[in-house]
């Protein structure tokens, strides 16, 4: 009775596993498959294996190029926005102050803002500003997502680290601010780190703004890049699926890497309602 | 009285506003400004291919467009169709991947990588890739099904005005199922296992527990992956964009895809802004529903 239960966790289990990650096997064994065998139809496990992809992405479309600019725009953003948050979210989850409540209401309504419902104006500013296809002109709108997701994300974790230290240190006749920097900052810097990797995370796969605010390959980002290899009536489709593997690795690294902080993350900001 | 407490309280006030200072400066600059700055323009006639036109104010003129244009009518059901039947099904998959979660012993950590990768991918990569899966030739998807005589020889997912959303809408339950399982999951381990285990003394069975105990608990977690999900899918643009372009004609054309066309394409910012606005005013309405929904259940489970 106990082991067939077992058994058919064990078979959900396996059949979920395969369906999620179906999709991303597929699409790195169809990106080593050479071009003439990829609209045959073939075995599941590729019986050859070709990089000419991948040389082609990187030697005839340059592809460093939306790279460089995804990790300088993401790195910015995430530079800039991470801070600020910080010290808004250790205000909203360790002080008493009247009317944090509504704040915290407001930065999460302001996170739920439909992109598009911004554009119009960002596009006007920016354009007047002569901002259009330049870096800080994706940064900037990148706050406005980034920002709201830093705070909500950090004053989660932050409630979860516990206080006595921090009293402890207080009543020692330290200041908030030193006790700030001395104890809270190093219990708080995994909560930092992955909250700035998240914050990252999202910057590296916006598309939206990215499409809006940049006009030509030599600040194209790696989504908008990707999309627009698709010509007219073909798609290169080994060298998009090609791309779209690289554009995955810096994803997949992040979630080999902290998929315990991230799943923290994730549930620290929504489950307080 | 004016003990040291309050001289604490008071300080500890005077620094949280500082501390918070920053963040809504920011807020307001980029986000709350732009809002209402869209709202003033689509009350404009502004077409950036027409300059000499100036940017004459127009009252509610671009609205009453769009009441009577039938693009943008279409376009608005078919964000809430997308709405109604995705978030059901990554609700249902997502309990189901929670519960597999939850009660797996072993290989946690696999089926969360399993589980973050499709979640952590740029959305953009994730419409590609069932696009390639779907594609008519030879798309791994559509040449069994081809092979079994379910679809015909020249059928494409992408010419056919309905047939057109299964990539859309399973991209979507594909990628965003885990981020409900891991809302679920954070929910599950809330409930305390003595409640399982005297339900299953008193000889309940695994499905009636599930319905009488563990379902009712879990109602808040619920509500809150529903509410985040509805959201979410109110504002597709992303999987349309890159899937079908809309297509075949605008049939599977979303609110944010015509407003974008209308706005970067077409170069009508002052039409285009009414659309964002209609973008904006729907979900902030169905926000306000969900709040009250939430409210309600925290309410019944505290009675």
């Amino acid at each position: 009775m106990r082991s067939t239960r077992l058994t058919a966790a064990t078979l959900a289990a396996g059949v979920l596993l395969a369906a999620l990650l179906f999709p991303i096997y597929w699409m790195v064994a169809s990106s080593v498959t050479p071009e003439s065998g990829l609209f045959e139809s073939r075995p599941l496990v590729p019986t050859s294996i070709s990089f000419e992809h991948y040389r082609a992405l990187f030697d005839e479309r340059d592809f460093l190029i939306p790279i460089r600019n995804s990790l300088v725009v993401a790195g910015l953003t995430t530079l800039v926005a991470v801070p600020v948050a910080a010290l808004c979210a250790y205000a909203l989850a360790r002080l008493r102050m009247r009317g944090s409540g509504v704040i915290l209401a407001l930065i999460l309504s302001v996170s739920m803002f439909p992109q598009i419902s911004i554009v119009p104006p960002l596009y006007l500013i920016l354009r007047e500003l002569h901002l259009l296809n330049t870096y800080p002109g994706l940064v900037l709108p990148y706050l406005t997502f980034s920002t709201p997701l830093a705070v909500w994300l950090l004053t989660g974790l932050f409630r979860q680290i516990p206080r006595d230290l921090e009293d402890a240190a207080m009543l020692d006749g330290a200041s908030r601010l030193r006790a700030l920097w001395d104890i809270v900052l190093p219990l708080a810097a995994p909560a930092v780190a992955s909250t700035a990797m998240l914050t990252f995370l999202y910057c590296w796969n916006e598309f939206l703004f990215a499409l809006s605010f940049t006009l030509g390959p030599e600040r194209y980002t790696v989504p908008v890049a990707v999309m627009l290899f698709r010509g007219r009536y073909q798609v290169p489709w080994g060298e998009v699926l090609a791309a779209t593997v690289v554009a995955t690795i810096p994803v997949a690294l992040l979630v080999l890497a902290c998929q315990r902080r991230i799943v923290a993350g994730l549930t620290a900001g929504a489950s307080k309602g | 009285m004016n003990g040291p407490a309050t001289t604490i309280a008071r300080t500890d006030a005077r620094l949280a506003r500082r501390l918070v200072a920053p963040t809504l400066t920011l807020i307001l600059l980029v986000s709350l400004v732009p809002i209402v700055a869209t709202g003033w323009e689509a009350l404009h006639g502004h077409d950036l291919r027409l300059p000499w036109l100036g940017r004459p104010f127009v009252g509610l003129a671009n609205f009453v467009e769009a009441t009577g244009d039938q693009r943008a009518g279409s376009a608005v059901l078919h964000t809430a169709a997308f709405a109604l039947v995705s978030v059901p099904l990554e609700l249902a998959l997502g309990l189901a991947l929670a519960l597999v979660m939850h009660t797996a012993v072993r290989g946690r950590a696999a089926i969360r990588v399993a589980a973050l990768l499709p979640w952590a991918i740029p959305t953009v990569v994730a419409a590609l890739v069932w696009r390639f899966m779907f594609d008519a030739q030879a798309g791994i998807v559509t040449s069994p099904l081809r092979a079994v005589g379910l679809v015909g020889e020249s059928f494409d997912w992408f010419v056919h005005p309905l047939a057109a959303w299964v990539p859309i809408i399973g991209a979507d339950v594909w990628k965003t199922t885990p981020f409900v399982a891991i809302l679920l999951l954070a929910g599950l381990q809330t409930i305390d296992p003595a409640l399982d285990e005297a339900a299953q003394i008193d000889g309940a069975g695994p499905i009636r527990r599930f319905i009488t105990i563990t379902l009712p608990l879990l109602g808040p977690a619920l509500v809150v992956a529903a509410a985040f999900r509805t959201l979410d899918a109110l504002r597709l643009f992303d999987l349309a964009y890159v899937l079908t372009g809309g297509g075949p004609g605008t049939s599977t054309e979303p609110l944010s895809l015509y407003a974008f066309i209308a706005l970067m394409q077409r170069l009508r910012f002052g039409y285009g802004s009414a659309l964002s606005v209609m973008v904006f005013l729907l979900t902030f309405v169905v926000a306000l529903l969900w709040v009250r929904v939430l409210g309600r259940s925290v309410a019944g489970e505290r009675a």
